[in-house]
């Protein structure tokens, strides 16, 4: 029988913001509701990558807070491998881990002194640790004299690199990565998905990948939900999306479920 | 709690001990300034008792030499206990600030193991910072410790710290329920405290309101604690009512601490604060 990893039933997040009509005197401001994720069904199965394609405010990266117990549901229930996001959120941050956009580090420690902290916090602190941490940096293809200098120091490509070996350090069953590769020269962005082609063949681990790089999300994922305004509004392979919208590629088919394109999309982020 | 579990939990307090200690040893420069601020602060307080003698106080019943000590004592301790205070009190602000919160929070790790990490190091730290300044003191003043019982002092400096958690993990609500405007809240809070709680002068010279909820405060006795074994020598025996009241407070805010941060993290979850630094 197929684990699930995870399972969604009718999750739906709104978030509340005071906002001031135009024309409205500076004073009168009124609370409005901001969807970002209308009710949610979603079961993604244990083990290889799927893909979250959709522009800034489509959702994703909501989602991804909420299966990291970071942000509870308005109404609706979220399972990560069985356990309940809000009632179980402890057992559930034992098999996650997440590698955001901005890389969540004290800039001012090492890789090694933030790596220890991961390994602490997730129990996994041994005598092995730095050749642990050797080793994977190693498959990283990360020059290792970097070990011991500030985060601060470290290029974006390099430090997105550490937070992927940060997450591999936890073992974690599920990977939450948002946006992983936004925001990096087009060199260190082929090294991170080299990476998580590797992860892909190497490791039992299922990768939740937020992103809006349709060739990455073409080329690494398994499957592909596109989403827009808080729902999903296609999932398949890559393949079977094409095939269904009778597009060439997955911007085709964006283009025209939506009639936009992602690149054009630099809306604020609806979520906080 | 399995033995496993147990174990990581353990295992997530030494690691938060031991990252505080990491970002200290990056920010030595800060603290070197800090520590002279430290020494400064006490020395310009044992002063101005020396001071009060040139504008014609002494005489009478007034004991200079004695009222220096008390408030040398004042000094040194709200510096020690301020310092245990806002370090657990900023514990969110200052990841709020690196933008580590998420991570934290996502840890497999329970919030009281993450705030007794924080409290493990600031205890540690502060004793080591004020044991410096309380040296460069007695140099300077020629402090004289024959009259106290450092064994009673050290006793109600112990029990001092449970409570004091307490208050630390409940200042350390305010940047979780707001992020914009937590932090001064916090700095607010620690600024009533010195205002009540005896610093520098005895709770009788407050007015009314103010002396009642001074009663309340645990640094109150904690600091009229600490001056009895150190001026007056009373000693373990003595001070056993004093610790009961320190203790009883602590068994009290510690889980009242946890329970409304809890509840503010939940709501922090609800509302989306978690990420929003400004």
């Amino acid at each position: 029988m197929t684990t699930r990893a995870i399972e969604m039933h009718g999750v739906r997040k709104a978030f509340r913001r005071r906002e001031r009509e135009s024309g409205a005197p500076w004073w009168r401001r009124d609370w409005k509701d901001k969807v970002a994720l209308h009710e949610l069904d979603l079961a993604v199965d244990a083990g290889g990558v799927t893909g979250i394609l959709g522009p800034n405010g489509s959702g994703k990266s909501t989602l991804i807070r909420i299966l990291g117990t970071l942000l509870t549901p308005d109404a609706g229930r979220a399972l990560v491998f069985g356990w309940d996001v809000v009632t179980e959120a402890l057992e559930v941050r034992r098999h996650v881990n997440r590698v955001s956009v901005e890389a969540a580090f004290f800039k001012e420690l090492s890789p090694w002194e933030n790596m220890v902290y991961a390994a602490r916090l997730y129990g996994n602190r041994s005598s092995g640790t730095r050749r642990r941490v050797v080793e994977i940096l190693e498959l990283l293809g990360l020059p290792l004299d970097v070990i011991d200098q500030p985060m601060k120091q470290l290029s974006r490509g390099q430090q997105q690199k550490v937070a992927i070996a940060r997450s591999f350090l936890t073992a974690p069953s599920l990977l939450l990565m948002d946006e992983p590769t936004t925001g990096l020269d087009p060199r260190s962005k082929k090294e991170v998905q080299t990476v998580l082609e590797t992860l892909r063949a190497e490791r039992e681990i299922t990768v939740l990948l937020c992103t809006h790089d349709l060739d990455e999300a073409a080329a690494l994922c398994d499957r592909v939900l596109m989403m827009d305004g808080g729902s999903v509004l296609a999932d398949g392979t890559p393949a079977e999306l094409c095939l269904r919208y009778e597009a060439s590629t997955l911007e085709d088919v964006f283009m025209h479920l939506t009639g936009k394109t992602l690149e054009a999309e630099e809306l604020e982020e609806v979520a906080p | 709690m399995s033995v496993g579990v147990k174990h990581a939990e353990v295992s997530a307090l030494f690691g938060f001990a031991e990252r505080q200690l990491y970002v200290y040893k990056r920010y030595w420069v800060w603290e070197v300034v800090w520590l002279f601020y430290s020494i400064v602060s006490v020395l310009s307080i044992g002063f101005l008792a020396s001071g009060l003698a040139t504008l014609g106080a002494a005489g009478g019943s007034f004991d200079v030499r004695k009222a220096q000590l008390y408030l040398l004592i004042g000094a040194l301790l709200w510096g020690y206990l301020s310092l245990v205070f806002m370090e657990a009190a900023y514990a969110i602000a200052w990841e709020r600030w690196e933008g580590t919160i998420e991570y934290t929070f996502m840890a497999p790790v329970r919030r009281i193991t993450h705030l007794m990490g924080i409290c493990l190091f600031a205890i540690g730290y502060g004793l080591a910072r004020t044991f410096i300044v309380l040296l460069v003191a007695i140099a300077i003043f020629n402090i004289d410790f024959s009259h106290a019982n450092l064994a009673g002092a050290l006793l109600v400096l112990g029990a001092s710290i449970v409570p004091l958690i307490g208050l630390a993990i409940l200042t350390s609500v305010l940047p979780l329920l707001s992020p914009q405007k937590g932090e001064q809240m916090s700095f607010a809070f620690q600024g009533f405290m010195l205002l009540i709680s005896g610093v520098y002068y005895p709770l009788t010279v407050l007015p009314l309101p103010l002396q009642l909820a001074g009663e309340v405060s645990p640094l109150t006795y904690a600091l009229s604690g600490m001056r009895r074994s150190l001026l007056e020598g009373a000693g373990v025996r003595d001070q056993l009512p004093t610790v009961a009241i320190l203790l009883l407070m602590g068994a009290v805010l510690i889980p009242v601490g946890i329970l409304v941060f809890s509840w503010a993290e939940r709501r922090a979850k609800r509302l989306g604060l978690l990420k929003r630094s400004g």
